[in-house]
């Protein structure tokens, strides 16, 4: 792993040694197999303390890791014959949002989520996962061809939020959120959401509404970014950790919040540590989900999906 | 133009200015600066009658100029768990909230009532900007809800005022919750077939648009009503280069296919009542227009000239009465 997140500093360190002391062992005849040992145990003990017990402002950094398997990843992980559909039919085409059909342990689904590109090409590409209002209108249009066919949806959400531009507004951003926020909680097919990353505000919730809502173990899922939290309330940016702490943002919060239904476990050291396992993982939790959804008819999805949402805030709050 | 309202009336306003007590009689136009008498805003309702101005209005204000004299009930919105995230930013969020709750007589952001409209019978719910910026948390989530369900249970159509700047942060994901929960009452509404209308008034923004503001039947917006998605200053910036004239305002969105019709506020009871009558779709119209609140004292602003000066001068004298 290159890339060490700023809290993972120490990790850093004892990394460095280890490849230095690898290194030191080639060139020379030095036995230093079990000094590497030492340096290993120390480091797996390390990552586990740090990764047991992260900060709001840690996970915030963890859920947006470059490395962190993305839409794509999963897709590729897990969806057979995938056939990715393009379009809104009415505008254009939106690569932040993807979709298309695809095979998930022998059942036909309908795909849909945010990718927010792992390189530097590929994050231009795909807008760094923010939305136009075409592929929220492409979202719908997936959605209403699934249900047709009576095949479930799953999304992926991973965004910073929808993105905030002139041509967005015009072509009427927020009415594309809602009517995707509207159509999603109005299908009569099961309907599952992941939050894999980062789940952004209204950009998040137009393909959140799900029957089961999952949540990887380091992601987050908030109103609005920490950093757009701590400008507004506090009049400071410098304040995002301040504002990721109060607005109760990981996953472990959302749950005991109601707002999500259960947690994917994270490989040790997060889910940029293990990408296959990550994957393998929701898959697993993916499928337990599917499986109590689909002897359910479609209006019984609806109405338990709407009173879901409608319980929310109700009870379970001290 | 002529020589007197030139030069003789904008004395006369500088004199009347330097008195102290304009503070209470007296409000300033935050578009044009002119001090208008309070009763003449009020018979305005509360748009200015020298620019044509579309102050914004408390829900009281609202429920006021919506529905017909000595009809208007309020509907109780069930409590909400106070303060759920015991959350803090530089001020407690319980400490902002007792401080809005003085500053307007209000328990909350969204109120909800019933009442006739030119004798139609209507449920409303109004959100209140003077309020933590309108801002939709829980409470607003149980109006909407509450609203929508009196709607149903009464067969009337659901109006809805928004004003607001976005969620209610201090209650984090929960304000987000809020969005697929008022789009519920929303579908509600529009399942029993009733008319859903939305008035979009200054300033509607954030995830309030992104919801149940954006899914009406109808569309309406108040002249110069800033609404949008995302913030201006979050746009400008992202890309860097200078917002087009107008934009995300009420005529811009019209321009843009987002709304169906932007309408002054002198006639939009009239327009709503129309509306509404020719969507209840009954074999005549129910519209008793005797049963107005308000003395259609002001049809528009040229004709609030309390003398009789040049009629194409949009300048009457705020001293006169
Ligand atoms: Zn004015």
């Amino acid at each position: 792993m290159n890339s060490f997140l700023e809290f993972e500093k120490p990790l850093a360190d004892i990394e460095g040694k280890l490849k230095e002391l690898k290194h030191l062992a080639e060139d020379g005849d030095v036995d230093v197999s079990s000094e590497i040992a030492k340096l290993e145990t120390r480091s797996d003990l390390l990552l586990r303390e740090t990764y047991e017990d992260l900060g709001a402002w840690q996970k915030t950094q963890v859920a947006r890791h470059a490395d962190r398997p993305h839409y794509l990843d999963y897709v590729e992980g897990l969806i057979e014959d995938f056939t990715t559909l393009a379009g809104d039919r009415g505008f254009g085409e939106d690569k932040a949002i993807l979709g298309g059909l695809g095979r998930f342990r022998g059942r036909s689904v309908m795909v849909i989520g945010q990718e927010k590109g792992s390189n530097t090409t590929d994050r231009i590409k795909h807008n760094f996962g923010m939305a136009q209002p075409e592929g929220y209108r492409k979202a719908v249009r997936l959605m209403k061809l699934a249900e047709k066919n009576n095949i479930p949806v799953i999304t992926f959400v991973d965004t910073a939020g929808a993105h905030p531009g002139i041509e967005a507004e015009e072509r009427g951003q927020a009415e594309a959120i809602a009517r995707s926020i509207d159509t999603g909680l109005s299908l009569k097919v099961p309907f599952i959401s992941i939050v894999i990353g980062e789940g952004g505000s209204g950009g998040a919730i137009a393909l959140a509404a799900g029957n089961t809502v999952l949540m990887l173990e380091h992601a987050i899922y908030s109103v609005i970014t920490p950093e757009g939290c701590a400008s507004i309330l506090w009049r400071s940016g410098d304040k995002a950790r301040d504002a990721a702490e109060a607005m109760k943002l990981t996953a472990q919060d959302l749950l005991e919040l109601g707002v999500i239904d259960k947690i994917i476990k994270e490989p040790l050291g997060g889910a940029h540590r293990g990408a296959a396992e990550t994957i393998t993982a929701t898959g697993d939790a993916l499928a337990e989900a599917l499986d109590n959804l689909v002897e359910k008819d479609g209006e019984t999805l609806r109405l338990e999906r709407r009173q879901k949402f409608l319980d929310m805030g109700r009870a379970g709050i001290a | 133009m002529n020589w007197l309202t030139n030069f003789v009336r904008p004395k006369i306003r500088a004199l009347v200015r330097k008195q102290d007590d304009r503070e209470t009689l007296w409000e300033k136009c935050p578009s044009c600066g002119q001090m208008i008498f309070h009763r003449d805003l009020d018979a305005a309702m509360r748009v200015c009658p020298h620019c044509d101005h579309h102050m914004r209005l408390n829900a009281r204000q609202r429920l006021e100029q919506l529905l017909d004299d000595g009809t208007i009930e309020r509907i109780a919105v069930p409590d909400v768990p106070a303060d759920p995230l015991k959350f803090r930013d530089v001020k407690k969020y319980t400490d902002r909230l007792k401080d809005a709750r003085a500053k307007t007589s209000e328990d909350e952001a969204m109120v909800v009532a019933s009442g006739t409209m030119n004798g139609l019978g209507i449920i409303t719910c109004v959100q209140n900007f003077a309020f933590m910026g309108g801002s939709m948390g829980l409470a607003a989530g149980e109006a909407m809800l509450a609203g929508a369900e009196r709607a149903v249970a009464d067969s009337k159509p659901l109006i809805i005022f928004a004003a607001a700047g976005g969620a209610r942060m201090q209650e984090g994901i929960l304000s987000l919750m809020q969005m697929p929960r008022t789009t519920i009452a929303v579908e509600m509404v529009q399942e029993a077939g009733l008319p859903y209308i939305v008035v979009l008034t200054d300033p509607t923004t954030g995830g309030v648009t992104a919801s149940y503001a954006m899914i009406g039947d109808i569309h309406i917006a108040e002249p110069g009503a800033l609404i949008g998605f995302a913030g201006q200053r979050v746009i400008q910036d992202t890309i860097r280069e200078k917002l087009p004239d107008g934009f995300q305002r009420a005529e811009y969105l019209l321009e843009h296919g987002m709304i169906d019709m932007v309408v002054h506020r002198h006639e939009l009871r009239d327009t709503l009542s129309r509306i509404v009558d020719m969507m209840m779709n009954r074999d005549e119209s129910r519209i008793i227009k005797s049963l107005a609140a308000l003395p259609p004292a002001v049809d528009a602003p040229s004709e609030e000239k309390t003398d009789a000066d040049d009629a194409s001068d949009a300048a009457p004298v705020e001293t006169d009465s």
